[in-house]
């Protein structure tokens, strides 16, 4: 039984952090209908934000709570102005391009943004530095979790209930919403579909970078290539919950980090990603189109 | 007026991209010796950089937009250049006579590495043509297309292995291979439409690497299959040299092949019919056309292609192993697909020969050699975003009788 | 029209490529050309950029004494990026360029793709860091030799190492499902195995660059594992090790030589400490070791990388065997390195039957204070 609920609560961060990222995803997909394939590189570009800040702070003596608050908030500043960037340089000018040149250009940025930080910055593995706080209170819980662990859970589950705050009550979620309906339609009613546009990336880049910041901590190193895995993954969970819906991306997240946990623990580890993607399939079958996602018929 | 608004955009575009690369570009950390770096430099390169980067990139989107301003206000539609060179056949016969030639004499004026890319390139351009089968022409996103091409390099790999078959026994029973696992994945996915098919093939092609990876039994796991024979010239093994030559003319004819199998079927009624299915789903069924078949004959016909490849591809570098086989192979093609200019032959062949040439001769740049690559996909994508040439369809016109402003329609 | 003109030129083209073939010998003056392949960029780079800079170094020693045979050395470096089908063709290109002998590959799966290729042109290779074991056991490759250990001999010393010295009954290997790591697992599996002193009780393969590994150290955990073989690359190790500490588990570890490597330390810091691994025998008191590693120091203002030794040596026995063998010809070559011993900074060397060379083995060493000790 302790076995099962460490395998849970395993599956449970790593769903986390898969949920964060599929988020970024899932409304880029709702308004624009485009896989942004640099989404994983985003996450990355968090991390090393954060670690080049903290590790300047560090030099400079800060304390620890101070570090982890400047660091957070340097990666979510930075990889929201690149997200922002990205979106004005390659998909923007495509705005009425066929369908599958903006996917060509997303994977050229993806190339792109890995070798530029590999240039930048250097192609080892990096050591990042423990940010999360121990929390006094877990010492108890240890066998279970740990204190990084919790605090990556909590952190997507209050953000989860911030955005669907943003998305469902604010004016500038109606709009998303109104955009994600019908573009064409939104803009006759007076939504600056630009801004709108400009602003899901900045969210979906902010939350990566949170993303990118906490597993960085958990796991304790980043290179260049971080991204690109995750990337994948976190889109699967996207496509999982149904992409274009925002709880979807956060139900995709936790069934796919828990398969891949419980698959490990209880078959091997061999075939991980063979379940994830083996489930992947199975849903799609049952319910083409994920499992919170509209399945309505095609308008003709 | 004007220049000065400009200016002042620019400048401001660099300040941004200074903003922007500071962190990375500028402070260099080394955690472990706490020590850190700051190169202005860089920041100085940035910003200069993207001040006149801005000029050029926002002439160039002028540019585009101009163009694209010329089509909608009803003016002639610009024919590209290949497009009248090839229906123009006293432009087109010289210029492929001049071509033939070329190809011929190619490996001889040539060293062997030449010949080797050019062959890489090549197969690259029978990959690209089949994949633009699956989504060129019937529009179903595959992201999983080397999974196909794996399943005809271990074909190829395990029955030369323990059978000792041959490179043309075993080229027939590839492509069969290729084919029946593109059914085998085309059967669960026939429900699913557009990115939810292109997650499924990409978990699809994960799934065949990893199986790959990790059944030592079957596949010898990560380290691979070594010694795979080389194609035989009439039961004759051949040297390296020549066989690097032989491998060239082979692939010339598999490429022809291709070109003209794909040619043939664009324009019978099964191509018609992927078309159809591209534009409209639910229109092509109601006017009879069986969606299912016409789907799994495309994920069927495509594969087979990538399954000949793969035979090929074992045979050329007489190793494989599951790395070769990742899901940025199938993004390279749908690169060249898509670059080149979806369900256009002539595009894909060009994408082909630009994508897999250009690293290679951007070797010289080393270090910089994927950034620019990467570079180059945005770039192209954003300035000819229907690729290097665009699929004009065909068109009948009506000679002879003049409706009057019916004029160049 | 031009299909079928193809197809005719084909065979006329066959014929004509066999009389180059044939009119086309390696020139036996000019400068020695020796080529240098491995990973000099990509995320490997950093085990094959060292090998570049120990050819540079001895090279440039041998053409300051005014070369070999009255001939000037002369480097051909090439990029494979440790990938097997870019390997081809980086081997195609050294030989288009006439090299005579070719140091290289780094990766075991590059190596094996382009040995074919060296193979039928009858090119001497040497690698410094291709531990693959088939590569000379196989008997496959006779053109192939190399200044490193190969995989079993490692997997015997980190099983006997486990069983004897720390007398471990139950024992979980892991591997990272790469060539190397895998190839690695396998053996010390079969050698646990085969000694019937303890159980394994884990063989799994993980995922490199996977999110976090939490499942499978609970896994190992839960198996009751008194250690960790692992085999694979430093990147991963680092993850598990530093997870399985943060969990608390005093289970040993113990891994490879893709592992031995000062990355590894400083990336895992602190919970570095205690893991064990293996790699190549310790070197540091030989005289030849410390004028390499103060010429590397002098040139390149820093500390050699990965496999640089190794390098050092493979560099000097290539050209020392053209030396004794009086030409770059292929039997006078791999003749000389057969039966010429050669001081190298890993000792007296030359080579056996299969292309191993002797002398060379695996010592254990432990992470102490942050850096690795061997263990006697």
């Amino acid at each position: 039984m302790e076995y099962f609920v460490q395998l849970f609560m395993g599956g449970l961060t790593r769903g986390s952090i898969y949920a964060l990222i599929a988020l970024g995803y899932t409304m880029v997909y709702g308004i624009i209908e485009l896989i942004n394939f640099a989404h994983g590189e985003i996450y990355m570009i968090g991390a090393f934000t954060a670690l080049i800040i903290a590790s300047v702070l560090t030099l400079h003596g800060f304390n620890e709570i101070a570090i982890f608050v400047l660091a957070s908030l340097a990666a979510v500043i930075y990889s929201s102005a690149y997200g922002f960037t990205i979106e004005k340089i390659a998909y923007k000018p495509l705005r009425h391009a066929p369908r599958l040149s903006p996917l060509i250009s997303a994977i050229g940025m993806s190339i792109f943004l890995q070798n530029y930080v590999l240039l930048a910055q250097t192609s080892d593995f990096l050591p990042f530095p423990g940010l999360i706080p121990e929390f006094g209170f877990m010492k108890k819980y240890e066998h279970i979790s740990s204190s990084a662990e919790l605090m990556i859970f909590l952190t997507t589950a209050v953000v989860m209930v911030i955005l669907t705050c943003v998305i469902k009550f604010t004016k500038i979620g109606k709009a998303m919403r109104a955009t994600a309906q019908d573009r064409k339609m939104a803009m006759l009613v007076g939504v600056d579909i630009n801004r709108i546009i400009s602003i899901t990336f900045i969210i979906g880049s902010a939350l990566a970078a949170v993303g990118g910041v906490l597993i960085a901590s958990h796991i304790g190193q980043i290179n260049f290539y971080i991204g690109f895995i995750v990337g994948i993954k976190a889109f699967t969970a996207a496509v999982l919950g149904g992409i274009g819906s925002i709880p979807g991306a956060v139900l995709g997240g936790f069934i796919l980090g828990w398969t891949e946990s419980f698959a490990t623990g209880y078959v091997s580890s061999d075939y991980e990603d063979v379940f994830a993607f083996a489930l992947l399939v199975l849903i799609l079958i049952f319910r083409p189109a994920g499992l919170l996602g509209k399945s309505g018929s095609q308008k003709v | 007026m004007q220049k000065k608004s400009e200016i002042k955009k620019s400048l401001l575009v660099s300040l941004w991209f200074m903003f922007l690369t500071f962190p990375i570009m500028v402070i260099r950390v080394n955690p472990v010796e706490k020590l850190v770096e700051w190169r202005w430099r860089n920041m100085v390169i940035v910003g200069v950089g993207s001040f006149v980067l801005s000029f050029v990139w926002r002439y160039m989107l002028r540019q585009k937009e101009a163009g694209l301003k010329r089509i909608y206000a009803g003016g002639r539609y610009k024919i590209p250049s290949i497009q009248r060179v090839s229906e123009d056949r006293r432009l087109f016969i010289p210029l492929l006579a001049v071509l033939s030639v070329f190809v011929v004499i190619f490996p001889f004026i040539f060293s062997a590495y030449q010949v080797n890319i050019m062959t890489t390139a090549l197969m690259y351009v029978v990959l690209g043509l089949g994949l633009n089968i699956v989504v060129g022409l019937a529009g179903l996103l595959d992201l999983g297309y080397v999974a196909f091409y794996a399943v005809g390099a271990y074909t190829y790999g395990l029955l030369n292995h323990h059978f000792g078959l041959g490179f043309w026994a075993v080229l027939p029973a590839g492509a069969f291979m290729g084919a029946l696992f593109g059914i085998l994945l085309g059967f669960p996915v026939l429900r699913l439409r557009g990115d939810y098919l292109a997650i499924v093939t990409l978990g699809f092609g994960e799934i065949i690497r990893l199986v790959l990876e990790n059944w030592n039994d079957l596949s010898f796991g990560p380290s691979g299959i070594a010694n795979i024979d080389r194609p035989s010239f009439f039961g004759m093994q051949l040297s390296l040299q020549s066989a690097t030559v032989y491998i060239y003319f082979l692939m010339i004819t598999l490429a022809l092949f291709t070109v003209f199998v794909v040619n043939r079927l664009q324009n019978s009624r099964i191509g018609r019919a992927w078309i159809a299915l591209r534009e409209d789903e639910i229109a092509c069924q109601a006017m009879g056309i069986d969606k299912t078949k016409t789907k799994l004959s495309a994920f069927a016909l495509g594969a087979t292609w990538a399954g000949m490849m793969g035979v090929f591809f074992a045979a050329k570098t007489t190793f494989i192993n599951p790395a070769s086989f990742t899901f940025l192979e199938s993004a390279i093609i749908l690169s060249i697909v898509v670059l080149g200019g979806m369900g256009s032959i002539a595009g894909v062949i060009i994408g082909a020969f630009v994508l897999i040439l250009l690293p290679e001769y951007l070797r010289a740049f080393s270090d910089y050699r994927m950034l620019m690559f990467g570079a180059i996909l945005v770039i192209m994508m954003v300035f000819r975003p229907q690729g290097i040439i665009s699929n004009v369809r065909r068109t009948y016109k009506f000679e002879g009788i003049n409706v009057p402003g019916e004029k160049n329609k | 029209m031009k299909y079928i003109s193809g197809r005719l030129f084909l065979t006329a083209a066959v014929l004509l490529s066999m009389m180059i073939t044939i009119s086309c010998t390696k020139h036996e003056s000019g400068s020695i050309k020796v080529g240098v392949a491995g990973a000099h960029s990509g995320d490997l780079a950093s085990y094959g950029l060292p090998t570049v800079k120990a050819a540079e170094l001895v090279v440039k020693d041998i053409n300051a004494r005014g070369g070999i045979l009255g001939r000037k050395v002369e480097l051909l470096v090439e990029d494979d990026v440790c990938k097997p089908e870019v390997a081809t063709n980086t081997a195609s290109k050294l030989l288009s360029q006439d090299v005579h002998v070719v140091l290289g590959h780094i990766c075991s799966g590059a190596t094996k793709a382009a040995l074919g290729i060296y193979k039928e042109s009858r090119t001497i290779t040497m690698s410094p860091s291709a531990t693959n074991p088939p590569l000379t056991q196989s008997g496959d490759y006779p053109n192939f030799f190399r200044t490193i250990a190969s995989d079993d001999a490692q997997a015997k010393l980190e099983v006997d190492f486990a069983l004897d010295i720390l007398k471990l009954k139950r024992i979980a290997v892991l591997h990272d499902k790469g060539d190397y790591g895998k190839g690695l697992a396998e053996f010390a599996r079969g050698f646990l195995e085969k000694s019937g002193k303890a159980e394994v009780v884990l063989y799994e393969g993980i995922t490199p660059g996977a999110v976090d590994y939490s499942a499978v150290v609970q896994k190992i955990k839960n198996s009751g594992a008194g250690a960790v073989i692992y085999g694979g690359y430093h990147p991963e190790a680092s993850k598990l090790v530093m997870l399985m500490r943060k969990k608390k588990m005093g289970t040993f570890f113990i891994s490879d030589d893709g592992v031995k490597d000062v990355t590894f330390i400083k990336v895992a810091g602190e919970y570095a400490e205690g893991v064990y691994a293996t790699g190549p025998m310790d070197v540091s008191k030989n005289p030849l070791a410390i004028a390499a590693n103060d010429a590397h120091k002098k040139t390149y203002g820093s500390d050699p990388g990965a496999f640089f030794l190794n390098a050092y040596a493979a560099a000097q026995a290539l050209l020392n065997a053209i030396e004794k063998g009086g030409s770059t010809e292929y039997k006078a070559v791999s003749n000389a390195l057969r039966t010429e011993y050669v001081d190298t900074p890993l000792g007296k060397i030359k080579f056996d039957e299969r292309g191993d060379a002797i002398g060379v083995g695996f010592s254990m060493y432990q992470v102490k204070n942050g850096e690795y000790v061997e263990v006697k």
